[in-house]
């Protein structure tokens, strides 16, 4: 039985997922003196697009149809490496690190390939945009892997953030702030989120992620919109197992909830800072990412010597 | 903790060279000057209270205090709010600190020290300290950036002081800063000077200043 519980815990993340863009909905609601969509919109939304049919342009190609379901298996795969909390990952083994960024990335270039082959230029653009900055956001995110595994002595996310455990606080916590902080930019460039993209504009001059999303209807939307929240906890988990309270050692479920309640907290923050902030402009965002590869590299030279 | 200010010093480091606004700068340095005042309330050695106390209030008023004052004084009355046109933009410079960084914490480990330091970050952080005030007197064509990179650079040399010269030479350290407090007296003097007689303090264009020059240069 123990050793279906990192299996549950991916079914929890599964079915948990769609729940943190409802959560940060209902923050910035709450901020704007709303109400706010119900906590399940996203859950309403995927079961009505699944629900109906697929309508494609005769411009698109073979990519279009393929590039929903083989972004959402790329981000299931990545999704079986990640431990939760107190319970180590389905898979595991030296280096899967790099296979997650990279299946986040193969995710990422399905959705390039799906909004290039619709021919519009505007999916063109934000397909531009999207592949631009993300050679920062991944540079920056394997710089705080690395900071990470210098830190742990491990090359594998199980034994950063499971094996390590509290460990990994032990050998400089003010850096190690740092790495989280980070990786909460990472979060937010790499899930389009303010300040680096807005997901409520709607004009397509300015948009990344909502204009490459704009010809997919029916199933094939639904699977982007699950594949992007199952990304989102996926990042996500990352800076909440380096915060997740070892210690405790906590029982299956209670070992869930902290998961979870870190995950929520982490999306209440995004939800805040995207009532408080404002987007970047377009040529700042590689400027800010560009700092916070700096401040990762901080962290590595800290944590290396 | 005294791993959290080392960290703040890089991180206040990395924030002066990324931002072009002089009145952040000015900020950042008081901060930077208050982390580095505590320091040596963290550092074990033989210093007697009395005197310790003495040190952090001085060096806390000079360098969070007075300094920051004084320039937040000489900027008001040159007017100057940003840096237009610094010869290395704020990315670069970003990246060049990080790599000053790397640069100290690779001669930091050549470098051998006779004694037991309080942390082993303590040497590097002061170099990249000095390396970054370096770097913004060089990159910055606004005079008052290159005071700002000038009490940077001090900021190093008073950490590396008081990281390695515990126990007697505080008297060198105090008569040092009163070189700096007299040394930006007169830099902020001469700015206001500069501003007064050429209505801008971009020293790029003082170079090209001489005793004669061709008609087309006056017309500027």
């Amino acid at each position: 039985m123990n050793n279906l519980y990192p299996l549950f815990n991916v079914i929890i993340a599964l079915a948990a997922a769609p729940l943190m863009f409802g959560v940060i909905n209902r923050i910035k609601a709450f901020f704007a003196g709303r109400k706010g969509p119900p906590l399940l919109q996203l859950y309403f939304d995927i079961w009505k697009l699944l629900r109906k049919g697929a309508v494609y342009s005769r411009t698109t190609g073979i990519f279009f149809r393929l590039a929903p379901s083989a972004g959402l298996i790329a981000v299931l795969t990545a999704l079986l490496f990640i431990p939760c909390g107190a319970y180590p990952a389905v898979l595991f083994f030296p280096g899967d690190m790099v296979l997650v960024v990279y299946l986040l990335g193969a995710q990422r270039f399905c959705m390039l390939l799906a909004a290039l082959d619709t021919g519009s230029s505007f999916e063109g653009m934000g397909a531009g945009r999207d592949a631009h900055f993300s050679v920062f956001s991944e540079a920056v995110l394997f710089l705080c892997l690395a900071a990470m595994s210098a830190a742990s002595g491990s090359v594998s996310l199980n034994g950063m953030l499971f094996t390590a455990g509290g460990r990994i606080w032990q050998v400089s916590p003010p850096v190690l702030v740092v790495v989280v902080f980070v990786l909460y930019i990472v979060l937010l460039a790499e899930n389009y989120r303010v300040p680096f993209d807005d997901p409520n504009t709607h004009l397509e001059l300015t948009m990344i992620h909502e204009v490459m999303a704009l010809d997919h209807g029916g199933p094939d939307l639904a699977m982007l919109e699950y594949a992007a929240a199952l990304k989102f906890w996926i990042l996500a988990s990352l800076p909440a197992g380096l915060l997740f309270p070892h210690g405790m050692k906590p029982d299956f479920f209670g070992n869930a909830a902290l998961f979870l309640g870190l995950i929520a907290l982490t999306a209440a923050l995004t939800g805040a800072l995207e009532s408080c902030a404002a987007r970047l402009r377009l040529v700042k965002v590689p400027q800010m990412l560009t700092a916070a590869a700096a401040l990762s590299v901080v962290a590595l030279i800290f944590l290396a010597k | 903790m005294l791993d959290v200010i080392l960290m703040l010093l890089v991180l206040f480091n990395l924030f002066s060279l990324g931002s072009t606004r002089i009145s952040a700068s000015i900020r950042v340095v008081a901060y930077q000057g208050a982390a580095i005042g505590v320091v040596p309330l963290f550092l074990p050695g033989k210093i007697p209270g009395g005197i310790l106390v003495t040190i952090v209030l001085v060096t806390l008023l000079v360098k969070a205090g007075i300094l920051p004052w004084f320039l937040r004084y000489a900027q008001k009355r040159v007017n100057v709010r940003r840096e237009e046109k610094p010869f290395v933009g704020a990315s670069a410079s970003i990246l060049s600190g990080v790599a000053a960084l790397g640069t100290a914490f690779f001669i930091s480990s050549r470098l051998p020290i006779p004694f037991a330091v309080a942390s082993p970050f303590i040497v590097p952080v002061a170099l990249s300290v000095s390396l970054t005030g370096f770097f913004i007197i060089i990159s910055r064509a606004e005079a008052l950036s290159q005071v700002i990179g000038y009490l940077i650079l001090e900021n190093g040399i008073y950490l590396f002081g008081i990281a390695l010269l515990l126990e007697q030479p505080l008297l060198v350290e105090l008569g040092m800063l009163l070189d700096v407090f007299v040394g930006i007296f007169v830099m902020g003097i001469t700015v206001f000077h500069i501003s007064r007689e050429f209505e801008h303090t971009d020293t790029s264009r003082l170079s090209g200043l001489a005793d004669w020059l061709p008609e087309v240069k006056r017309s500027e």
